[in-house]
């Protein structure tokens, strides 16, 4: 091969740059594009929150506010509206304790391995439910959960819930005792409120839509 | 395996310690198949060990071993191809041993602590000591930090040997790519109270350990097998090798938008994610064409009495083949189907993604792990040709079927729930208990576990045949060359 001049085809000079341009290019492309959405997924703040300035992650203060998903003729597909505000926990919460509450939430979350379980934003296991819009899935907010743990709003059901899970049973399939405290739970369902009013692009789509259907209904053998 | 403590055969201590690193990933990938079982049973029968041992710590235990196992596999790979490539023994093999053994306590006790203290409070000691409750990276942070010294240990002796010894081509590549690979492992060590900023930066090691830097580890150990066993022509393998890189960087770091579609991300990332991931099954046909046009070109010179000669290790070429498909099949295929944002959508965190997760993960590196696992023994046992035994083609049949017929039982299951819970139901608690409930997923995860436990069965052949194939091969090479003396 030396000497003679060979196609650049076979020459492992021209595949060796080239492989380093590509692998460069792209690398330049990504860290472009996240720097772009490192803007973007930043946490919005309270003030943006009063003014009705939408963020796709919004503040922790979020928690103080009515979160719904709803379809948008413009963008195609559901996204989470903010309404009006609404007590958490019988209370309305300062940005600061609603910061450390989110903190302390998204801790409990890692700290018992929610997403070995669970999914979250659609990423992690799948031997229990999504847990990306949970605090917004009708059996939290039509009565069945309130409920069977006897609580008055879907936040103190919740909570009850993740303290004794294998208590109120919904299927064969529980979710184990993991030692939540009342402090944990508390910031777990701040955790899982915050969630659920991120702008996921439409995912779930329809989300529990058909199955309204089903309530009360008895599928579950 | 154990035996080769005794036969040694190998003229460097790399490629000893290499062998190190090979034991304890095979125990591993036993740990790992028997979480899976136990996962897998709990599916079926839900008040298995229930509040004993949960669904969520066995499926920890079971993905972190498949990570640990494999990386540990990947550094025994490295020591073991570090002499034949660069003519040296590695530079700092004192410090390389040293760090095997802290590596290894280490693991031990992360895993002793998932085991037996499963989890913890909310609190940033938890994630500091026992878990970080992060799929794949769930190693608590001074594990994290631990595995960072090793790494670092094992990037100087890789390094330092590549400088002063021969620069090959393979060599070159592997130095890159290892850098690139260890970095990344960075990106994973820090917390956020923001869920999507979360899980932006636990795809970059996830997706680009898997989809691009792992996988041009493969190239370049199939490059290496591919001499080795076959005697094919340095040039042409370094030559494919370079393409190779530039085809699986080229798709597959942009490819990362298709993890970015529905995780808070901005909407650019459907187009970008889309485009991308789709190109990443193009150097996986090209790497399955390469092994398998090498193979039949050098057995057809070896035949014809030219040059080179046939293949010397017929249970590592037999796994590289395989991975040459698994991998084209696993990630190409299993990965085309749901990579789209119009299919993403229905199938993302199914048990679609399940099926493809196994296959991919078997088919691009258990296989060539395994392979490489079978060049440790021949080189142990100073063996010139070897050949299957009984024990290997039983492995590899049991193994290669039981993954085959999990990952068409998960798929049949993610169907089943693509269908009725996401297409019909549209998601939340209802749909998925629904979609859980019906015939249809509950037959899937039989067979599922059916498949499981062929697969187990595999592995123990696997087991017995790596600890007795050396010792069985290098007597029946002693016989011939008696009879012929
Ligand atoms: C050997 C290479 C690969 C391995 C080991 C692998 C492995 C995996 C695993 C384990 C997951 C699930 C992650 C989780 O637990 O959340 C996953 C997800 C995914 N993979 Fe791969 N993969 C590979 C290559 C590919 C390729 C080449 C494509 C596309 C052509 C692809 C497309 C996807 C997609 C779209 C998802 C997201 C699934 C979802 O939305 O739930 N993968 N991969
Ligand atoms: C005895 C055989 C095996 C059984 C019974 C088994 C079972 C399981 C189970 C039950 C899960 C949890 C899935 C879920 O969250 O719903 C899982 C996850 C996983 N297993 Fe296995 N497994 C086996 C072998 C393997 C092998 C050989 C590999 C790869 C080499 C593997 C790689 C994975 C991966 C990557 C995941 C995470 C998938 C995802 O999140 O999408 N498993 N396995
Ligand atoms: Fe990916």
């Amino acid at each position: 091969m030396s000497g003679k001049k060979v196609s650049v085809w076979t020459s492992i000079t021209f595949w060796r740059r080239s492989a380093a341009w590509v692998t460069g290019t792209a690398t330049v492309l990504l860290m472009w594009l996240t720097f772009n959405t490192m803007g973007q997924i930043a946490m919005g703040s309270d003030e943006d929150l009063q003014n009705g300035v939408t963020k796709r992650i919004p503040a922790p203060t979020v928690i103080n506010y009515k979160i719904d998903y709803k379809m948008d003729e413009k963008r195609g597909h559901e996204v989470p509206v903010i309404g009006e505000k609404q007590p958490f926990f019988g209370k309305e919460w300062s940005a600061e304790e609603a910061a450390e509450l989110l903190r302390h939430g998204k801790l409990t979350q890692q700290a018992k391995n929610c997403m070995n379980c669970h999914t979250l934003l659609g990423n992690g296991a799948y031997y229990a439910p999504d847990l990306t819009k949970a605090w917004l899935d009708p059996k939290w907010n039509d009565g069945t959960m309130t409920g069977i743990t006897g609580k008055d709003t879907v936040e103190e059901a919740m909570a009850e819930f993740l303290m004794h899970p294998s208590q109120y049973p919904t299927h064969e399939r529980m979710m184990p005792d993991l030692g939540i405290t009342r402090e944990e739970a508390v910031a777990l369902v701040a955790f899982l409120k915050h969630m659920s009013a991120i702008d996921t692009n439409g995912f779930p789509r329809n989300f529990s839509q058909s199955a309204k259907r089903l309530e009360g209904g008895t599928h579950a053998r | 395996m154990l035996a080769s403590i005794k036969s040694n055969e190998f003229k460097y201590e790399s490629q000893k310690l290499a062998m190190n690193y090979f034991r304890v990933a095979i125990v591993l990938f036993g740990a790992q198949l028997l979480m899976g079982l136990i996962a897998a049973i709990q599916f079926l029968y839900p008040s298995f060990l229930f509040e004993v041992f949960d669904f969520n710590v066995a499926r920890m235990v079971h993905i972190n071993a498949l990570v640990v196992w494999m990386l540990y596999a990947m550094i025994g790979s490295v020591y073991m191809l570090l002499p034949d490539e660069t003519g040296i023994e590695a530079v700092g093999i004192k410090l390389g041993k040293l760090a095997f053994w802290v590596l290894t306590a280490a693991v031990a006790v992360v895993v002793l602590v998932y085991i037996f203290v499963q989890v913890g409070p909310g609190n940033e000691a938890t994630i500091w000591l026992i878990n970080e409750g992060r799929e794949y990276i769930e190693a608590p942070r001074w594990a994290d930090i631990g595995i960072v010294v090793v790494v670092l240990v094992f990037y100087y002796n890789v390094f330092a040997t590549y400088t002063k010894g021969n620069r090959t081509g393979i060599m070159t590549v592997l130095v890159a790519d290892l850098f690139a690979l260890a970095g990344l492992y960075l990106c994973g060590m820090f917390f956020t109270d923001n869920i999507s900023m979360d899980q932006y930066w636990w795809w970059w090691v996830i997706h680009l350990w898997v989809e691009a830097t792992w996988e041009v580890f493969v190239g370049s150990l199939a490059a290496y097998g591919l001499i080795k066993i076959l005697g094919a022509k340095r040039e042409i393998v370094e030559m494919w090798l370079w393409i190779e890189v530039l085809m699986l960087f080229g798709s597959g770091i942009l490819g990362l938008g298709h993890h970015y579609f529905w995780i808070g991300t901005p909407e650019y990332w459907w187009e970008i994610g889309a485009l991308f991931s789709a190109l990443e099954p193009v150097p996986l046909v090209a790497m399955f064409v390469h092994v398998l046009y090498d193979w039949g070109k050098e057995q057809g010179h070896a035949e014809a009495g030219q040059q080179g000669h046939a293949v010397n290790n017929t249970p590592a070429m037999a796994w590289i083949a395989i991975n040459a498909f698994g991998n084209f099949l696993g990630a190409g295929i299993w990965g085309f189907f749901h990579t789209l944002p119009q299919v993403n959508i229905y199938t993302h965190g199914t048990q679609f993604t399940a099926a493809h997760g196994h296959l991919a993960f078997f088919g691009a590196y258990a296989t060539i792990l395994i392979g490489m696992m079978y060049l440790g023994v021949q080189g142990a046992y100073g063996i010139k040709k070897m050949t299957m035994t009984f024990k290997t083609k039983m492995a590899i049949g049991l193994i290669v079927f039981g993954v085959l017929g999990m990952t068409v039982s998960l798929t049949v299951a993610g169907y089943e729930q693509v269908l009725v819970e996401r297409a019909d139901l549209g998601g939340g608690w209802d749909a998925y208990f629904i979609a859980q409930e019906l015939p249809w997923y509950l037959q899937a995860q039989g067979w599922r576990l059916t498949m499981g436990l062929v697969t187990f069965t595999g592995f123990l052949f696997l087991v017995a045949d790596l600890l007795t194939i050396g010792k069985t091969e290098a007597a029946k090479e002693e016989e011939v060359q008696a009879a012929a003396a």
